[in-house]
């Protein structure tokens, strides 16, 4: 293939991934967006393979049968609870491969026209140092995420005095050492790029709270966008590029979508130290307020009678496994005549959208399930709102208690509905720490027990009903 | 013929030529100009990829604020799988026929491009195929 030839199939690769992320517009095109997806990086790869400096196809099909095959592995098996941690894993495998490639052209910088070993052009050099410090960041910050989110590591904020001092040195270490780079060439000062680099997506990722993961996931998901980009220009290669800041600007929306959904900034977030495992008491300080507490027969009575109900689930329900039976729940009260919608806060999972996917696996159809202000003005011409694994994002308190850490939140407006059924565990506070008065209110009934447990037994009563 | 009319027509024809020569003259000034003016606009490769970065980060900015909100998990899966497009990278260096330490980290890189390419596909055709309408 001639130049010409090879740069217009790159750019007929760059357009497919445009429209693989254009067709998520809606559910309807998805699909055909993933298929797009799909042929762009055939047409990407089998081009890169016609170059004429191309010739050891064994060692690539070799390297692809194995990486293709354990990942696809992994993407058959893996439950979709678990995506968060699946997605932070991945990653920080494209993190890894910016830093492999980097050092590629760094050591044979001829392959890529570049230069020579110890002649290669400054500015190459200089994007190949970005490239590699963003990919090496992405790799370890993403690996601290997944430990995190997979529980291997305490989600509480790991935070130590002169930490954001610590992180500074090393930042200004690593502008050093790529002037270094760029001055002697030598390996030595692209190792220690790598070391630093290494370093410091560890101590970026360990101060931040296992809450504010969804934030996290989102800007690794950036971070390796502009890595590939940082590589796509030591390559000179427009399709690399491209992709490149799509995904970079892609986890910079996700990332400002949830910090909005949180009302905390983004600075806030990274500089750390938030949330975790704070285990607050809630029965002690009860006072005198007095909680309605109910069971599931009149949990099943109420939604019976009602004409409207509104489900909020929460990350707590996907914890508990619990979407099925209450999908199971929600078609039983269908069948029943109850107009059942669902409404889904921004930050309700673990990563943007997460609550959208475990109700579409648990079979609920995606146009009963509405985003917090496509529904939020509903909830007071509502009969019930059924709360299920959520917490803070139901908290009144955010909109009237300016002394309440999460004051600003965007919070569902559940307690103008004409009765509020709580499914918890018990009266602890969620992960802010902060109280709900939601709990106390005269329209709320609470009913304690495990989200599951919950579900299945209402089923039962609806069922049992005769009705 | 007269000689008088032959000089006059001689004397024509060499104005016409030096009309000619002059304004071939301001072509190829012009000619040399727009040469320049491409070649600047050109200029380093650097500028013209840094053009692309840029446009692309526009696109990109419109494109994913009109992602539903409900498929933010495909999305950032997708986004993930299509990032692997880094394998180009890996490719160039796993190519050239002798092993060194660059064609060593070229295979590592693909191994790691490859997982992330199937299994990012794959969990996201996984998680769109679930997304159904009402019956």
């Amino acid at each position: 293939m001639s130049a010409s030839l090879t740069a217009f199939a790159y750019l007929i690769a760059s357009v497919c991934f445009i429209m693989a992320l254009r067709g998520l517009s809606s559910p309807k095109t998805a699909r055909m967006g993933n298929i797009y997806g799909v042929s762009g990086m055939v047409i990407a790869i089998l081009t890169t393979l016609t170059l004429p400096s191309v010739t050891s196809f064994g060692t690539i099909a070799l390297g692809i049968a194995i990486g293709g095959g354990i990942g696809a592995i992994i993407a058959l098996k893996i439950a979709m609870t678990a995506l968060p941690q699946l997605v932070a894993a991945f990653h920080s495998l494209v993190g890894l491969a910016a830093v492999f490639v980097a050092g590629a052209a760094f050591f044979s910088p001829e392959a890529y026209g570049i230069g020579t070993v110890g002649e290669i052009h400054v500015g190459s050099l200089i994007e190949m140092s970005i490239g590699t410090a963003i990919g090496a960041i992405t790799f370890t910050g993403s690996i601290i995420a997944f430990g995190k989110l997979q529980g291997i590591l305490p989600g509480k904020p790991l935070v130590f005095p002169g930490q954001h001092m610590v992180n500074l040195g090393l930042g200004i270490a690593l502008v050093l050492c790529v002037i270094w780079l760029t001055v002697a060439q030598s390996d030595s000062a692209f190792w220690a790029i790598v070391a630093i680099s290494l370093v410091l997506g560890v101590l970026i990722i360990v101060p931040i709270g296992g809450a504010d993961m969804p934030v996290v996931v989102s800007m690794l998901n950036s971070y390796s966008g502009w890595a590939a980009a940082g590589i796509g220009f030591t390559l000179a290669n427009p399709a690399l590029i491209i992709v490149g800041a799509l995904v970079g600007s892609s986890g910079a929306i996700l990332s400002y979508v949830m910090c909005k959904g949180m009302n905390r900034s983004f600075f806030n977030v990274i500089l750390g130290g938030f949330g975790g495992e704070t285990a607050t008491p809630g029965m002690e300080d009860l006072g005198d307020r007095t909680v309605r507490q109910g069971a599931a027969a009149d949990a099943a009575f109420i939604m019976e009678q009602a004409t409207k109900v509104i489900i909020i689930p929460g990350y707590g329900m996907a914890v508990a496994q619990a979407q099925h039976a209450l999908a199971e729940m929600a078609q039983v009260l269908e069948e029943k005549g109850v107009d059942v919608r669902y409404a889904i806060h921004p930050v309700a999972g673990r990563m943007p959208g997460h609550m959208n996917v475990l109700l579409a696996e648990a079979n609920v159809p995606y146009d009963v399930v509405f985003e917090m202000d496509e529904i939020n003005s509903d909830f007071s011409s509502t009969d019930v709102a059924f709360v299920i694994g959520a917490n803070d994002i139901t908290n009144p308190s955010a909109k009237t208690d300016k002394s309440s850490p999460i004051y600003g939140m965007p919070v569902l407006n559940v307690e103008e509905a004409g009765t509020v059924l709580f499914i918890k565990r018990s009266l602890a506070s969620g992960y802010s720490g902060v109280d709900n008065p939601l709990f106390y209110e005269d329209n709320t009934m609470m009913l304690f027990a495990d989200a599951k447990k919950m579900c299945e037994d209402i089923v039962k009563a609806l069922k049992g009903g005769g009705h | 013929m007269d000689p008088s009319t032959l000089a006059e027509n001689a004397a024509q024809l060499a104005n016409d030529a030096q009309a000619f020569a002059e304004r071939a003259g301001a072509l190829a000034q012009d000619a040399t100009q727009l040469a320049l003016t491409q070649t600047a606009a050109g200029g380093d490769p650097f500028v013209f990829l840094f053009t692309v970065f840029v446009l692309a980060c526009f696109v990109g900015y419109y494109v994913v604020w009109s992602v539903t909100p409900a498929l933010h998990s495909p999305l950032m899966a997708v986004t993930n799988a299509i990032s692997s497009v880094i394998i180009v990278g890996a490719l160039i260096a796993a190519g050239p026929g002798e092993w060194n330490i660059s064609k060593t980290f070229g295979f590592i890189a693909v191994i790691l491009a490859s997982v992330n390419i199937f299994g990012g596909f794959i969990v996201t055709q996984r998680m769109l195929s679930m997304f159904r309408a009402k019956k």
